[in-house]
């Protein structure tokens, strides 16, 4: 099939960017799309222009590097489906492709279509964890986990990571991440005893890098884990109730 | 050179212990004194990084990724092994032991492996109390499920994602640590070289891949997590940035390479499409746990597979393995696939699959239990193959996977070269000459969590009161200006090809002489081609952009040129080891029944390989294997 693909180009941070046009042509449809932009890279090199940078690893779905914005849609457009395992036949032969960078205040661009995520770290280091040393754990089955907790845990902890939620939210706020790490461990009886310092600690790093969420619900509809927007009205309920039990809510009002 | 592998003295079960007590300690309030350099943060990294941080080491990390969560740890799917014997199905650290050495084909160290067993289940306790979600049965308790290699079931998971789950785990552990200020990490930043003065590790030589820059950083000692070296195949498993760099500056700095020829050819993988394909995906061998695996009996079969009847298929795993079944270990059921493809019987347009097969357990079990089972693993399947899987068997091939090859360590995971450790993937001990399914996320975290953070004091209570080396000093600027001379002879090149073309040329050479069936024809050729590939890739590969800032076919050009080097001394050491063992197949060395023969009296040992000179042949050293505990069978899963 032959495709046109409309690409962000930027040289580097901060500096001005602006779509090029490049043909496609000649690509098989069983090839994934970043193996066509492979394909259109080495093109690019061959003719002496610089590939376009892009990210990517594992090609699996679950490391959760990849992650452009094609046609407007954060990962393209199947459903549920991260960049990675997005495949040609999912196009139509002469179809326009435009492919952007994640476009969210949180998410500088670096180059191209590459951004820099590690605002996600940040909030993960501010609480996005279970205190204990290696060494000092009880036996695994002392406690017992309900099949439920430990799978709608899962079902949260699924998360990989990847920045669609932001770059689909108009708000470009990070709730669904911060809430699928919260409600993995809050979730759990090990995530038990710092359940409402975390919650505090997480959302608050949150707002200091992202926006504010306003239930649109855009993330859940970009989310290739397709993680539910439950889990932010368990965040919200959490950090409410962490406000009230430091006292600090009723003393800022 | 002599190898001391360092093994304890004293009964295999005391062994750990007996060396805990005997090891020199550091005492806490002198462990911030210590600074740790740890490269890569998958399990073994950043499992170790963590651990070592709560101690109170000063650690540094480096990752090529923006984010340490993104190690290729994080791609394993089916599970890992413990002996919590939580089954009550006869499971202990021996039988775990024991089907390791077995599953390894008699090419590890027994007290090595022993420890790992030990330690296992310390695993699940400490990934299960950071709050990994493991599978649950209705009481609460971990479920479990059984994995190629075994008779019983010891494999916990957390669906299809337990790798990522895990890995989770030892990244929240490290996101702790960074906070509480005891681990630096740096991302996006590669390691290049590794400095050694005197005969010890002091440091390493990083490159910025934002910006291009070239800096040094000194320690007490490094600790290499990098991972295996599959993508000198091209076409594998592994990540796309997945490298043999580290280890291999590393082994140039006089670390000792064993094993390099052990990889592992993983079973159930999705079978090439096309020429343009960038890299194969694994489907989990914990599929092979309710399915089952057939070719048509007939060379010219053309119905659809549902449509062949049962006495017309041949379901070759069960009919040659009766005991294991589908479970027998990867490397056989590799070679059993291979034996049925290249017979002509393969499945698929392209014919180079076999089924596997879900009909059966489907009717038995019904599709919402093998979709609570599989079902993110049926939907990966169908966006890449646009086939469904509950409908049409799936079809698979074997793929490379694994490498059980790496810098060779001695018992407390140091290598040759004093203050370098090797952890992880990335170091050749426990797996012998095949892993078995999921003992590389235990490995990785016996190594991260419990086993190096422990052995690393003995060699810093050494050094204690001295500083790291100035990166001000010769040695530092020597490998910074060596660094920087690769660099710019790659950019130099300005050729009429790209890395990817070079790239999978070498790939082609190593699958086609040194995949799943080797001969010395063929390694002998793949010995002269590769060198030559690799000087028509200095001369010929072409890179745009420049060093200064983020350039990532350059960052891919420096892995590729060290792949070439890898790729030969893995043919080197494949047409020295004049036998068949494990992933290693000779077909010279073959039973009357076509099995592996193994050559036990000449081929006990691990091949330490050292490094002596650009276009040199390596020297080799022999370590003996001695095994007191396990006797040496021919290894029968039928």
């Amino acid at each position: 099939m032959d495709v046109t693909l409309r690409v962000w180009r930027q040289d580097g941070p901060g500096r001005p960017g602006a779509f090029e046009e490049y043909p496609a042509a000649d690509i098989s449809s069983h090839a994934s799309f970043l193996e066509m932009l492979d394909i259109v890279n080495d093109r690019l090199t061959l003719t002496d222009r610089e590939p376009i940078a892009f990210e990517h690893d594992c090609r699996e779905g679950i490391c959760g590097a990849c992650g452009l914005m094609i046609n407007g849609q954060p990962h393209g457009p199947q459903l549920g489906t991260a960049t990675c395992q997005l495949h040609m036949r999912k196009f139509r032969d002469g179809d326009l492709i435009t492919i952007e960078p994640w476009r969210a205040s949180g998410f500088p661009i670096l180059k191209d279509l590459i951004v820099d995520r590690s605002a996600f770290d940040r909030i993960v280091e501010a609480g996005g964890y279970v205190t204990v040393d290696t060494g000092s754990a009880p036996d695994a089955n002392l406690v017992p986990v309900a099949q439920e907790s430990a799978e709608a845990a899962m079902d949260a902890a699924a998360c990989i990571g990847c920045g669609a939620c932001v770059a689909a939210c108009p708000n470009s706020a990070a709730q669904l991440f911060t809430a699928a790490k919260l409600a993995h461990l809050n979730l759990l009886p090990q995530g038990q005893p710092e359940r409402f310092i975390r919650v505090e600690a997480m959302v608050d790093t949150m707002e200091a890098f992202f926006g504010s969420c306003t239930n649109h619900a855009e993330c859940e509809e970009a989310c290739p884990k397709r993680i539910s927007i439950d889990f932010i009205a368990l965040l919200n309920r959490d950090y409410i109730k962490a406000k009230w039990r430091n006292g600090r809510l009723a003393a800022q009002h | 050179m002599q190898l001391d592998a360092k093994i304890p003295a004293g009964p295999l079960a005391d062994k750990w212990d007996a060396h805990r007590f005997s090891t020199p300690l550091v005492a806490p309030s002198n462990r911030r004194k210590f600074e740790v350099i740890v490269i890569g943060t998958g399990l073994a990294g950043a499992g170790a990084a963590a651990t070592m941080g709560e101690l109170g080491y000063r650690v540094k990390t480096f990752t090529y990724h923006d984010s340490n969560r993104r190690a290729h740890s994080i791609a394993a799917q089916g599970g890992i092994n413990a002996s919590k014997n939580y089954r009550n199905d006869g499971d202990s650290d021996y039988r775990l032991f024991y089907d390791t050495i077995k599953g390894g084909d008699y090419r590890s160290r027994e007290a090595n492996v022993y420890r790992l067993a030990q330690v296992s289940g310390e695993i699940i306790d400490q990934a299960t109390a950071q709050g990994v979600p493991f599978g649950r049965e209705y009481g609460g308790m971990l479920a479990n499920r059984s994995f190629g290699g075994a008779q019983v079931s010891r494999t916990f998971y957390a669906r299809g994602q337990t790798g990522q789950q895990l890995l989770l785990g030892a990244y929240q552990a490290l996101a702790r640590q960074i906070k509480a200020g005891t681990v630096t990490a740096y991302n996006r930043c590669e390691m290049l070289d590794i400095v050694v003065a005197e005969g010890r590790a002091v440091g390493v030589v990083v490159r910025d891949m934002l910006t291009g820059e070239i800096s040094s950083h000194s320690a007490h000692a490094v600790v290499l997590a990098t991972g295996g070296y599959s993508n000198a195949y091209f076409l594998s498993t592994n990540a796309k940035a997945c490298n043999g760099t580290a280890i291999w500056r590393a082994h140039r700095k006089g670390a000792l390479f064993a094993n390099p020829c052990f990889t592992q050819i993983h079973p159930t993988c999705i079978p090439q499409a096309d020429e343009f394909q960038s890299k194969l995906t694994l489907m989990s061998e914990s599929l092979r746990n309710d399915g089952r695996i057939w070719i048509p009996a007939d060379f010219d079969e053309t119905r659809p597979p549902a449509d062949v009847p049962e006495d017309q298929r041949d379901y070759f795993l069960e009919r040659r393995y009766p005991a294991f079944g589908n479970l027998v270990p990867r490397d056989v059921a590799s070679r059993a696939a291979k034996k049925e493809v290249d017979a002509g019987k393969g499945a698929g347009p392209m014919k180079n699959g076999v089924y596997l097969d879900f009909a059966e357990a489907i009717g038995r079990l019904g599709r919402d239990t093998i979709e609570t089972r599989y079902g993110n693993l049926f939907e990966m399947y169908e966006r890449i193959t646009d086939e469904n899987p509950y409908e049409v068997p799936m079809r698979i091939y074997p793929a490379p996977h694994y490498t059980m090859g790496g810098l060779w360590v001695d018992y407390d995971l140091m290598t040759s070269v004093p203050g370098l450790y090797t952890i992880g993937e990335a170091n050749f001990s426990d797996h012998g000459a095949n892993r078995l399914g999921a003992s590389a996320l235990m490995q990785g975290l016996a190594d991260g969590y419990f086993i190096l953070p422990n052995t690393i004091a003995a060699y810093l209570s050494d050094s204690l009161g001295t500083d790291p080396m100035s990166t001000d000093e010769t040695p530092f600027k020597q490998a910074e200006a060596d660094v920087t001379d690769r660099t710019e002879r790659l950019l130099g090149a300005n050729g009429s090809r790209t890395v990817d073309w070079f790239h999978r040329e070498l790939g082609k050479i190593v699958w086609e002489h040194c995949g799943m069936a080797r001969s010395a024809e063929g390694l002998t050729k793949a010995i002269s081609e590769i060198p030559a590939l690799k000087e028509e890739f200095f001369a010929d590969v072409k890179i745009m952009g420049e060093g200064d800032s983020l350039n990532q076919t350059l960052e891919k050009a420096g892995r590729v040129a060290d792949h070439f080097d890898l790729a030969e001394l893995m043919c080197r050491d494949a047409l020295h080891r004049e036998e068949s063992c494990g992933g290693h197949f000779r077909v010279e060395h073959v039973t009357d029944d076509g099995e592996a023969k193994r050559n036990d009296e000449e081929f006990t040992f691990v091949s330490a390989w050292g490094f002596e000179g650009d276009g040199a042949e390596p020297s080799l050293t022999k370590e003996m294997l001695e095994f007191e505990n396990v006797e040496l069978t021919t290894r029968s899963y039928k």
